[in-house]
């Protein structure tokens, strides 16, 4: 059933971008990371759907749109899975995983309350400092609190 | 931005480190020298810190500059809720250096990042402290008259102090071995003893702060230990007084021992220890106005002459 749901809820988009393999938990932090919630386009959310890698995963289709790829690879953060399927005319145009930059800016919270990014109208600046599989260390610019993704707040 | 702004003291190299240790003994030589003539410089002081800012303000009189600013956020416009940005933005607008402490950490790197001035970091919160770092840096060079192969002892709290940190990062360039004298609740966090395992260098942990750890040591680093730090507070009455440092304990040391802390000092040394040779806290701190010297000019791209003596090994 949930792979029959998939299958035609993938071939219905005529064009736009489908991301997949987002881990479950994690879907909704991915649809607020692209300020989804914002777009006036048709945007189909599925969830808990049956993965053999992650166990359960999430989905988004947005119709008519293709992100930006710096814009994209923003959610590597909680989901360094995922895969960007851009269709065109049915097709599926282009296919690629999103890559995590070495520096993210504005999307994680720092976990310190004390550091001048909780404190000021600013962006948050972390740098990359360790990738092992699944989870990434960053360290926040700033104050040098590191934090794990997986525990990573989002903005 | 300015790159000659100083936030932490790993921004800077070991040629920038000696360097400036360099010049810090040139104005210990001439403490008076009008280098700074007709510049002003902003210290802004979000937070109370008495030693720091007279020792900054007093480098600045002595270079021959004037000092602008406050001692405190609530004589500032940020008890009004002005952001740090636009406090930042405004000093700039009339100054040649701003030199700044704040409450919030990472806050000077924020500030380097919304002007052009350069910006020297006089502590922000627990985070980092450069200029006393270079004091520090400048005392083990005075007392020992080099900073390579030394046997450095820290006693206390090495888990909060901000200094203790600091001057490990520093020393990780001159060969040294660490002895960390701490109770279990205030050792010596494991990030700085992998920095230590990365760069090779000889660590030592004791709960005793025995005989034979003084015996070895060319600098005592004493430190204070809070209360406030103590999840236990039981705890903290076992410990405090171990960790205090005794005029009777200094007997069979080395003779170039000499002993330092950050100051302010509560209990961890005895007030007898001031009548000892080995005693340097008050000399130390009176090296921090030399330092401080040093980093402002270097801060505004001012040469100063360098005295000859050699600091590499």
């Amino acid at each position: 059933m949930t792979k029959e749901y998939k299958e035609l809820a993938v071939a219905a988009l005529r064009s736009g971008t489908v991301i997949d393999h987002i881990p479950s938990h994690n879907l909704f932090k991915a649809v607020k990371i692209l300020g989804i919630e914002k777009m006036d386009r048709a945007v189909t959310i599925g969830n808990n759907l049956e993965s053999s890698r992650l166990g359960t995963k999430g989905i988004i289709k947005v119709a008519d749109v293709e992100f930006d790829e710096q814009v994209i690879n923003r959610i590597a953060i909680i989901a360094p899975h995922a895969k960007i399927n851009i269709i065109r005319n049915y097709e599926v145009a282009e296919k690629r995983p999103v890559r995590l930059a070495d520096t993210i800016v504005g999307i994680v919270r720092c976990p310190n309350p004390k550091c001048i990014t909780n404190n000021e109208p600013m962006k948050t600046h972390f740098d990359v400092t360790s990738r092992q599989d699944d989870d990434v260390t960053l360290r926040c610019r700033y104050c040098g609190h590191t934090v794990e993704s997986s525990e990573a707040i989002i903005e | 931005m300015n790159k000659r702004s100083l936030v932490s003291i790993d921004d800077i190299s070991r040629e920038e480190i000696i360097d400036l240790l360099r010049r810090a003994q040139y104005f210990e030589a001439n403490p008076t020298h009008k280098l700074l003539d007709g510049k002003v410089v902003a210290t802004l002081f979000f937070e109370p810190s008495t030693r720091t800012r007279l020792s900054f303000e007093t480098a600045v009189n002595r270079l021959g500059g004037r000092v602008i600013g406050f001692s405190d956020a609530a004589t500032s416009s940020s008890s009004k809720g002005e952001t740090l940005k636009d406090t930042i933005k405004m000093v700039s607008n009339y100054v040649d250096l701003i030199i700044m402490r704040h409450y919030l950490e990472g806050a000077a790197r924020y500030a380097t990042e919304v002007t052009d001035v350069p910006i020297i970091n006089a502590g922000d919160g627990a985070n980092q402290h450069p200029s006393q770092t270079l004091l520090d840096l400048y005392s083990i060079y005075k007392t020992q008259g080099t900073l390579y192969d030394l046997n450095i002892t820290m006693v206390g709290d090495l888990k909060y102090g901000r200094t203790v940190h600091s001057l490990l990062m520093a020393m990780k360039y001159f060969r040294p071995t660490f002895h960390f004298v701490a109770c279990d609740e205030l050792r010596m966090p494991s990030q700085y003893k992998e920095l230590c395992d990365s760069c090779g260098i000889k660590y030592y942990e004791h709960h005793d702060f025995s005989a034979d750890v003084i015996g070895a040591a060319d600098i005592l680093y004493m430190t204070r230990v809070q209360r406030e730090r103590f999840s236990d507070l039981l705890e903290y009455e076992r410990v405090k007084n171990l960790y205090t440092l005794r005029r009777s304990m200094l007997e069979g040391s080395k003779p170039n021992l000499r002993v330092l802390h950050p100051l302010p000092r509560v209990n961890e040394i005895d007030q007898d220890v001031d009548e000892s040779e080995k005693a340097y806290y008050f000399e130390q701190a009176r090296g921090g106005l030399f330092a401080r010297q040093a980093i402002i000019c270097r801060a505004l791209g001012i040469d100063t002459p360098t005295l000859t003596t050699s600091i590499e090994s």
